[in-house]
Protein backbone atom coordinates (compact mmCIF):
# COMPACT_ATOMS: atom_id res chain seq x y z
CA UNK A 1 0.00 0.00 0.00
CA UNK A 2 2.57 2.52 1.06
CA UNK A 3 5.15 1.92 -1.60
CA UNK A 4 7.56 4.83 -1.87
CA UNK A 5 6.45 7.32 -4.46
CA UNK A 6 8.34 9.56 -6.73
CA UNK A 7 7.91 13.20 -5.93
CA UNK A 8 10.42 15.40 -7.66
CA UNK A 9 11.99 17.46 -4.88
CA UNK A 10 11.15 20.82 -6.45
CA UNK A 11 10.67 22.80 -3.27
CA UNK A 12 13.05 23.77 -0.53
CA UNK A 13 12.27 22.16 2.84
CA UNK A 14 9.51 24.31 4.31
CA UNK A 15 9.33 25.44 7.88
CA UNK A 16 6.13 27.07 9.02
CA UNK A 17 6.27 29.24 12.11
CA UNK A 18 3.27 30.97 13.60
CA UNK A 19 3.67 33.38 16.46
CA UNK A 20 0.99 35.08 18.53
CA UNK A 21 -1.70 34.68 15.92
CA UNK A 22 -5.05 36.29 16.68
CA UNK A 23 -8.04 36.01 14.39
CA UNK A 24 -11.61 37.17 14.71
CA UNK A 25 -14.60 36.87 12.44
CA UNK A 26 -16.84 39.88 12.72
CA UNK A 27 -17.10 40.66 16.42
CA UNK A 28 -16.22 37.15 17.53
CA UNK A 29 -12.67 36.42 18.59
CA UNK A 30 -11.84 32.90 17.45
CA UNK A 31 -8.41 32.64 18.98
CA UNK A 32 -5.76 34.92 20.33
CA UNK A 33 -2.07 34.37 20.75
CA UNK A 34 -1.79 31.08 18.93
CA UNK A 35 1.74 29.86 18.27
CA UNK A 36 3.09 26.72 16.69
CA UNK A 37 5.81 25.48 14.42
CA UNK A 38 5.79 22.76 11.80
CA UNK A 39 9.04 21.39 10.44
CA UNK A 40 9.62 19.86 7.03
CA UNK A 41 7.96 16.47 6.91
CA UNK A 42 5.65 17.33 9.78
CA UNK A 43 1.91 17.04 10.09
CA UNK A 44 -0.23 19.30 12.23
CA UNK A 45 -3.74 18.19 13.09
CA UNK A 46 -6.30 20.81 14.05
CA UNK A 47 -9.03 19.51 16.27
CA UNK A 48 -11.96 21.01 18.03
CA UNK A 49 -15.73 21.24 17.86
CA UNK A 50 -17.60 22.76 14.93
CA UNK A 51 -17.35 26.50 14.59
CA UNK A 52 -14.24 26.83 16.71
CA UNK A 53 -12.20 28.29 13.86
CA UNK A 54 -10.32 25.39 12.28
CA UNK A 55 -11.25 26.38 8.77
CA UNK A 56 -10.65 30.03 9.51
CA UNK A 57 -7.18 29.21 10.76
CA UNK A 58 -6.46 27.39 7.50
CA UNK A 59 -7.79 30.35 5.51
CA UNK A 60 -5.58 32.64 7.56
CA UNK A 61 -2.54 30.50 6.87
CA UNK A 62 -3.50 30.56 3.19
CA UNK A 63 -3.47 34.35 3.31
CA UNK A 64 -7.14 34.71 2.45
CA UNK A 65 -8.23 35.89 5.89
CA UNK A 66 -6.19 38.67 7.44
CA UNK A 67 -5.17 38.06 11.06
CA UNK A 68 -5.68 40.71 13.75
CA UNK A 69 -2.30 40.08 15.28
CA UNK A 70 0.73 37.84 15.05
CA UNK A 71 2.88 36.66 12.21
CA UNK A 72 3.05 33.71 9.89
CA UNK A 73 6.38 32.73 8.44
CA UNK A 74 7.29 30.24 5.79
CA UNK A 75 4.13 30.27 3.69
CA UNK A 76 4.47 32.18 0.45
CA UNK A 77 1.60 32.76 -1.91
CA UNK A 78 2.76 30.06 -4.30
CA UNK A 79 3.73 27.51 -1.63
CA UNK A 80 0.23 26.50 -0.72
CA UNK A 81 -2.29 23.93 -1.79
CA UNK A 82 -5.62 24.64 -0.17
CA UNK A 83 -8.23 21.88 -0.14
CA UNK A 84 -11.64 22.78 1.23
CA UNK A 85 -15.18 21.63 0.55
CA UNK A 86 -15.12 24.17 -2.29
CA UNK A 87 -13.14 22.18 -4.79
CA UNK A 88 -12.82 24.75 -7.58
CA UNK A 89 -13.89 22.12 -10.09
CA UNK A 90 -16.27 22.83 -12.94
CA UNK A 91 -19.02 20.36 -13.66
CA UNK A 92 -19.08 21.38 -17.31
CA UNK A 93 -15.45 20.52 -17.90
CA UNK A 94 -14.14 17.00 -18.19
CA UNK A 95 -12.07 15.45 -15.43
CA UNK A 96 -8.84 15.89 -17.36
CA UNK A 97 -9.71 19.45 -18.45
CA UNK A 98 -10.31 20.42 -14.84
CA UNK A 99 -7.04 18.90 -13.74
CA UNK A 100 -5.07 20.30 -16.67
CA UNK A 101 -6.43 23.77 -15.88
CA UNK A 102 -5.15 23.68 -12.31
CA UNK A 103 -1.88 22.22 -13.49
CA UNK A 104 -1.49 25.19 -15.84
CA UNK A 105 -2.50 27.68 -13.14
CA UNK A 106 -0.36 26.27 -10.33
CA UNK A 107 2.65 25.24 -12.36
CA UNK A 108 3.39 21.86 -13.91
CA UNK A 109 5.84 20.90 -11.21
CA UNK A 110 4.30 17.64 -10.07
CA UNK A 111 3.27 14.36 -11.64
CA UNK A 112 1.71 13.88 -15.05
CA UNK A 113 -2.04 14.11 -15.48
CA UNK A 114 -2.71 10.42 -16.16
CA UNK A 115 -0.41 9.37 -13.37
CA UNK A 116 -2.18 11.58 -10.86
CA UNK A 117 -5.62 10.36 -11.92
CA UNK A 118 -4.47 6.74 -11.65
CA UNK A 119 -3.02 7.46 -8.24
CA UNK A 120 -6.30 8.78 -6.83
CA UNK A 121 -8.22 5.93 -8.42
CA UNK A 122 -10.21 7.71 -11.12
CA UNK A 123 -7.92 6.91 -14.03
CA UNK A 124 -10.74 5.56 -16.18
CA UNK A 125 -12.85 8.70 -15.93
CA UNK A 126 -10.54 11.24 -17.57
CA UNK A 127 -12.93 12.06 -20.40
CA UNK A 128 -16.08 12.27 -18.31
CA UNK A 129 -17.64 15.61 -17.42
CA UNK A 130 -16.89 16.32 -13.77
CA UNK A 131 -20.56 17.09 -13.17
CA UNK A 132 -21.28 13.36 -13.40
CA UNK A 133 -18.84 12.41 -10.66
CA UNK A 134 -20.03 11.39 -7.22
CA UNK A 135 -18.91 13.56 -4.34
CA UNK A 136 -16.30 10.97 -3.35
CA UNK A 137 -14.90 10.93 -6.88
CA UNK A 138 -14.90 14.73 -6.92
CA UNK A 139 -12.90 14.70 -3.72
CA UNK A 140 -10.40 12.32 -5.33
CA UNK A 141 -10.14 14.65 -8.30
CA UNK A 142 -9.52 17.53 -5.90
CA UNK A 143 -6.74 15.48 -4.32
CA UNK A 144 -5.23 14.89 -7.76
CA UNK A 145 -4.88 18.68 -8.03
CA UNK A 146 -2.38 18.53 -5.16
CA UNK A 147 -0.28 15.99 -7.05
CA UNK A 148 0.05 17.68 -10.44
CA UNK A 149 1.68 20.75 -8.93
CA UNK A 150 4.29 20.15 -6.27
CA UNK A 151 3.91 22.58 -3.38
CA UNK A 152 5.47 22.35 0.06
CA UNK A 153 2.50 23.24 2.26
CA UNK A 154 -0.82 21.42 2.10
CA UNK A 155 -3.70 23.02 3.97
CA UNK A 156 -6.46 20.44 4.12
CA UNK A 157 -9.91 21.13 5.50
CA UNK A 158 -11.78 17.90 6.28
CA UNK A 159 -9.98 16.09 3.46
CA UNK A 160 -11.64 12.76 4.19
CA UNK A 161 -15.16 14.11 3.77
CA UNK A 162 -17.11 11.96 1.28
CA UNK A 163 -14.24 9.48 0.93
CA UNK A 164 -14.81 5.75 1.38
CA UNK A 165 -12.51 3.49 3.40
CA UNK A 166 -10.16 2.97 0.46
CA UNK A 167 -10.22 6.72 -0.09
CA UNK A 168 -9.16 7.36 3.49
CA UNK A 169 -6.25 4.94 3.08
CA UNK A 170 -5.36 6.74 -0.15
CA UNK A 171 -5.43 10.09 1.64
CA UNK A 172 -3.12 8.76 4.32
CA UNK A 173 -0.74 7.40 1.69
CA UNK A 174 -0.73 10.70 -0.21
CA UNK A 175 0.07 12.66 2.93
CA UNK A 176 2.78 10.13 3.78
CA UNK A 177 4.34 10.54 0.35
CA UNK A 178 4.10 14.31 0.66
CA UNK A 179 5.87 14.15 4.01
CA UNK A 180 8.44 11.83 2.53
CA UNK A 181 9.28 14.52 0.01
CA UNK A 182 9.75 16.99 2.86
CA UNK A 183 6.34 18.62 2.62
CA UNK A 184 4.14 19.88 5.40
CA UNK A 185 0.46 19.09 5.90
CA UNK A 186 -1.82 21.07 8.19
CA UNK A 187 -5.08 19.23 8.46
CA UNK A 188 -8.36 20.18 10.09
CA UNK A 189 -10.24 16.96 10.64
CA UNK A 190 -12.56 15.04 12.92
CA UNK A 191 -11.35 11.71 11.62
CA UNK A 192 -8.07 10.03 12.32
CA UNK A 193 -5.71 10.16 9.40
CA UNK A 194 -4.34 6.79 8.35
CA UNK A 195 -0.68 7.71 8.42
CA UNK A 196 2.12 5.16 8.34
CA UNK A 197 4.35 7.15 10.62
CA UNK A 198 3.04 8.75 13.80
CA UNK A 199 6.27 10.57 14.55
CA UNK A 200 6.22 14.22 13.61
CA UNK A 201 2.44 14.38 13.90
CA UNK A 202 1.28 17.04 16.30
CA UNK A 203 -2.17 18.03 17.36
CA UNK A 204 -3.61 21.36 18.36
CA UNK A 205 -7.02 21.34 20.01
CA UNK A 206 -8.74 24.63 19.38
CA UNK A 207 -11.45 26.03 21.59
CA UNK A 208 -10.56 24.32 24.82
CA UNK A 209 -12.62 25.25 27.87
CA UNK A 210 -12.92 29.00 27.52
CA UNK B 1 -0.02 26.17 -21.95
CA UNK B 2 0.71 29.42 -20.16
CA UNK B 3 -1.49 30.08 -17.15
CA UNK B 4 -2.92 33.25 -18.68
CA UNK B 5 -4.03 31.46 -21.82
CA UNK B 6 -5.28 28.47 -19.86
CA UNK B 7 -7.62 30.71 -17.90
CA UNK B 8 -9.02 32.35 -21.04
CA UNK B 9 -9.49 28.97 -22.71
CA UNK B 10 -11.26 27.58 -19.65
CA UNK B 11 -13.68 30.50 -19.45
CA UNK B 12 -14.43 30.31 -23.17
CA UNK B 13 -15.02 26.56 -22.90
CA UNK B 14 -17.37 27.04 -19.98
CA UNK B 15 -19.26 29.76 -21.84
CA UNK B 16 -19.69 27.62 -24.96
CA UNK B 17 -20.75 24.56 -23.00
CA UNK B 18 -23.28 26.57 -21.06
CA UNK B 19 -24.36 27.68 -24.54
CA UNK B 20 -27.59 29.44 -23.83
CA UNK B 21 -26.24 32.18 -21.61
CA UNK B 22 -24.13 33.99 -24.17
CA UNK B 23 -26.88 33.62 -26.74
CA UNK B 24 -29.37 35.21 -24.36
CA UNK B 25 -27.40 38.43 -24.38
CA UNK B 26 -27.25 38.59 -28.18
CA UNK B 27 -30.94 37.81 -28.34
CA UNK B 28 -31.66 40.61 -25.90
CA UNK B 29 -29.54 42.97 -27.97
CA UNK B 30 -31.44 42.11 -31.15
CA UNK B 31 -34.80 42.15 -29.38
CA UNK B 32 -34.38 45.78 -28.43
CA UNK B 33 -33.75 46.51 -32.08
CA UNK B 34 -36.88 44.60 -33.03
CA UNK B 35 -39.27 46.30 -30.65
CA UNK B 36 -38.07 49.88 -31.07
CA UNK B 37 -39.50 50.33 -34.61
CA UNK B 38 -42.84 49.19 -33.29
CA UNK B 39 -42.68 51.64 -30.41
CA UNK B 40 -41.53 54.62 -32.47
CA UNK B 41 -43.41 53.84 -35.64
CA UNK B 42 -42.09 52.87 -39.05
CA UNK B 43 -40.76 56.30 -39.89
CA UNK B 44 -37.50 55.45 -41.61
CA UNK B 45 -35.69 58.82 -41.42
CA UNK B 46 -36.54 59.06 -37.76
CA UNK B 47 -35.35 55.52 -37.08
CA UNK B 48 -32.10 56.27 -38.86
CA UNK B 49 -31.63 59.34 -36.75
CA UNK B 50 -32.25 57.48 -33.51
CA UNK B 51 -30.29 54.39 -34.47
CA UNK B 52 -26.99 55.27 -32.70
CA UNK B 53 -28.74 55.86 -29.41
CA UNK B 54 -30.79 52.71 -29.71
CA UNK B 55 -27.79 50.54 -30.54
CA UNK B 56 -25.88 51.87 -27.54
CA UNK B 57 -28.79 51.42 -25.16
CA UNK B 58 -29.21 47.84 -26.40
CA UNK B 59 -25.50 47.07 -26.08
CA UNK B 60 -25.28 48.77 -22.71
CA UNK B 61 -28.19 46.87 -21.20
CA UNK B 62 -27.20 43.49 -22.54
CA UNK B 63 -23.66 43.92 -21.24
CA UNK B 64 -24.97 44.89 -17.81
CA UNK B 65 -27.13 41.76 -17.86
CA UNK B 66 -24.11 39.52 -18.32
CA UNK B 67 -21.96 41.13 -15.65
CA UNK B 68 -22.95 38.90 -12.81
CA UNK B 69 -21.41 35.84 -14.46
CA UNK B 70 -17.93 37.31 -14.43
CA UNK B 71 -16.81 36.27 -10.93
CA UNK B 72 -19.83 34.75 -9.24
CA UNK B 73 -19.55 31.11 -10.27
CA UNK B 74 -15.81 31.11 -9.59
CA UNK B 75 -16.48 32.55 -6.17
CA UNK B 76 -19.15 29.99 -5.38
CA UNK B 77 -17.12 26.91 -6.24
CA UNK B 78 -13.96 28.16 -4.58
CA UNK B 79 -11.98 28.70 -7.78
CA UNK B 80 -11.47 32.35 -6.97
CA UNK B 81 -9.83 31.54 -3.65
CA UNK B 82 -7.59 28.93 -5.26
CA UNK B 83 -6.64 31.27 -8.09
CA UNK B 84 -5.13 33.58 -5.49
CA UNK B 85 -2.45 30.93 -5.02
CA UNK B 86 -1.80 30.40 -8.70
CA UNK B 87 1.37 31.42 -10.46
CA UNK B 88 -0.49 34.41 -11.88
CA UNK B 89 -0.95 37.52 -9.77
CA UNK B 90 -4.61 38.20 -9.12
CA UNK B 91 -4.45 41.24 -11.40
CA UNK B 92 -3.51 39.00 -14.32
CA UNK B 93 -6.24 36.55 -13.35
CA UNK B 94 -8.76 39.39 -13.55
CA UNK B 95 -7.33 40.58 -16.87
CA UNK B 96 -7.64 37.11 -18.38
CA UNK B 97 -11.20 36.79 -17.15
CA UNK B 98 -12.10 40.22 -18.53
CA UNK B 99 -10.70 39.29 -21.94
CA UNK B 100 -12.66 36.04 -21.96
CA UNK B 101 -15.78 37.85 -20.80
CA UNK B 102 -15.41 40.43 -23.58
CA UNK B 103 -15.03 37.67 -26.18
CA UNK B 104 -18.16 35.96 -24.92
CA UNK B 105 -20.44 38.93 -24.28
CA UNK B 106 -19.29 41.78 -26.52
CA UNK B 107 -17.93 40.15 -29.65
CA UNK B 108 -21.26 38.43 -30.41
CA UNK B 109 -22.93 41.85 -30.22
CA UNK B 110 -20.57 43.15 -32.90
CA UNK B 111 -21.43 40.17 -35.04
CA UNK B 112 -25.13 40.81 -34.53
CA UNK B 113 -25.01 44.48 -35.57
CA UNK B 114 -26.00 43.81 -39.21
CA UNK B 115 -29.37 42.61 -37.96
CA UNK B 116 -29.86 45.80 -36.02
CA UNK B 117 -28.64 47.87 -38.95
CA UNK B 118 -31.33 46.31 -41.09
CA UNK B 119 -34.07 46.79 -38.52
CA UNK B 120 -33.16 50.41 -37.88
CA UNK B 121 -32.57 51.17 -41.59
CA UNK B 122 -28.99 52.29 -41.15
CA UNK B 123 -26.83 53.22 -44.07
CA UNK B 124 -23.58 51.34 -44.78
CA UNK B 125 -21.65 54.25 -43.41
CA UNK B 126 -23.69 54.26 -40.24
CA UNK B 127 -23.35 50.51 -39.76
CA UNK B 128 -19.62 50.68 -40.18
CA UNK B 129 -19.41 53.45 -37.56
CA UNK B 130 -21.56 51.37 -35.25
CA UNK B 131 -19.15 48.48 -35.42
CA UNK B 132 -16.23 50.83 -34.87
CA UNK B 133 -17.84 52.53 -31.88
CA UNK B 134 -18.85 49.26 -30.25
CA UNK B 135 -15.43 47.74 -30.85
CA UNK B 136 -13.77 50.67 -29.10
CA UNK B 137 -16.36 51.24 -26.41
CA UNK B 138 -17.27 47.75 -25.22
CA UNK B 139 -13.86 47.00 -23.64
CA UNK B 140 -14.46 50.02 -21.43
CA UNK B 141 -17.92 48.74 -20.49
CA UNK B 142 -16.54 45.28 -19.70
CA UNK B 143 -13.76 46.78 -17.61
CA UNK B 144 -16.05 49.03 -15.60
CA UNK B 145 -18.27 46.00 -15.23
CA UNK B 146 -15.40 43.94 -13.85
CA UNK B 147 -14.90 46.48 -11.08
CA UNK B 148 -18.60 46.42 -10.26
CA UNK B 149 -18.73 42.64 -10.34
CA UNK B 150 -15.67 42.34 -8.12
CA UNK B 151 -17.06 44.74 -5.54
CA UNK B 152 -20.37 42.88 -5.34
CA UNK B 153 -19.05 39.32 -5.55
CA UNK B 154 -19.44 38.79 -1.81
CA UNK B 155 -23.08 39.82 -1.84
CA UNK B 156 -25.39 36.90 -2.31
CA UNK B 157 -27.94 38.85 -4.31
CA UNK B 158 -25.54 41.32 -5.81
CA UNK B 159 -26.81 40.67 -9.31
CA UNK B 160 -28.49 44.02 -9.74
CA UNK B 161 -26.22 46.11 -7.57
CA UNK B 162 -23.21 45.94 -9.88
CA UNK B 163 -25.03 47.56 -12.82
CA UNK B 164 -26.35 50.33 -10.56
CA UNK B 165 -22.83 50.91 -9.22
CA UNK B 166 -21.16 51.26 -12.57
CA UNK B 167 -23.96 53.11 -14.34
CA UNK B 168 -22.57 56.57 -13.59
CA UNK B 169 -19.08 55.46 -14.58
CA UNK B 170 -20.29 54.03 -17.85
CA UNK B 171 -22.25 57.06 -18.98
CA UNK B 172 -19.22 58.78 -20.54
CA UNK B 173 -18.68 55.64 -22.62
CA UNK B 174 -22.22 56.01 -23.88
CA UNK B 175 -21.85 59.73 -24.64
CA UNK B 176 -18.66 59.34 -26.64
CA UNK B 177 -19.88 56.08 -28.14
CA UNK B 178 -22.89 57.79 -29.63
CA UNK B 179 -20.65 60.68 -30.66
CA UNK B 180 -18.39 58.28 -32.53
CA UNK B 181 -21.37 57.06 -34.52
CA UNK B 182 -22.50 60.57 -35.47
CA UNK B 183 -21.30 61.51 -38.95
CA UNK B 184 -21.67 65.22 -38.25
CA UNK B 185 -19.32 65.24 -35.28
CA UNK B 186 -15.61 65.28 -35.95
CA UNK B 187 -13.12 62.69 -34.78
CA UNK B 188 -12.96 64.19 -31.31
CA UNK B 189 -15.50 61.84 -29.80
CA UNK B 190 -13.73 58.83 -31.28
CA UNK B 191 -10.42 59.87 -29.79
CA UNK B 192 -12.03 60.45 -26.43
CA UNK B 193 -13.67 57.03 -26.59
CA UNK B 194 -10.34 55.39 -27.45
CA UNK B 195 -8.58 57.18 -24.60
CA UNK B 196 -11.32 56.32 -22.13
CA UNK B 197 -11.34 52.69 -23.17
CA UNK B 198 -7.56 52.34 -22.93
CA UNK B 199 -7.33 53.96 -19.52
CA UNK B 200 -10.18 51.96 -18.03
CA UNK B 201 -8.99 48.67 -19.50
CA UNK B 202 -5.51 49.19 -18.10
CA UNK B 203 -6.73 50.32 -14.71
CA UNK B 204 -9.61 47.95 -14.01
CA UNK B 205 -7.67 44.72 -13.30
CA UNK B 206 -5.91 46.43 -10.41
CA UNK B 207 -9.10 47.89 -8.98
CA UNK B 208 -11.01 44.65 -9.40
CA UNK B 209 -8.22 42.53 -7.88
CA UNK B 210 -8.11 44.86 -4.89
CA UNK B 211 -11.86 44.45 -4.44
CA UNK B 212 -11.63 40.67 -4.74
CA UNK B 213 -8.89 40.47 -2.12
CA UNK B 214 -10.98 42.48 0.29
CA UNK B 215 -14.06 40.41 -0.46
CA UNK B 216 -12.23 37.22 0.49
CA UNK B 217 -11.89 38.30 4.10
Amino acid sequence: MNQPERFPPVFAPPNVTVRGLGVSRGERVLFADLSFEVQAGGVLLLRGPNGVGKSTLLMTLAGIVRPDAGEIEGIGREDVHLLTYQSGLKGRLSVSENLQFWRDMNGATGTQLDEALERVGIGGLAGLEAGYLSSGQLRRLALARLLVSARPVWLLDEPSAALDAAGERLLGALIDAHRGAGGIAIVATHHDLLLAEARGVETIVLGGPA
Amino acid sequence: MSAFRALIVRDLRLAFRAGGEAMTLVLFFVMVGVIVPFAIGPDRPQLTRLAPGIVWIAAFLSMLLGLDRLFRSDDEDGSLGLLQHSVLPLEAVVAAKVIAHWLVTALPLLVATPVLALLLSMSWEQWWRTVLALAIGTPALTSFGAIGAAVTVGLRRGGLIAPVLILPLAIPVMIFGVGTMDQMAGGGATLFLIALSLVVTAFSPFAAALALRTAGE
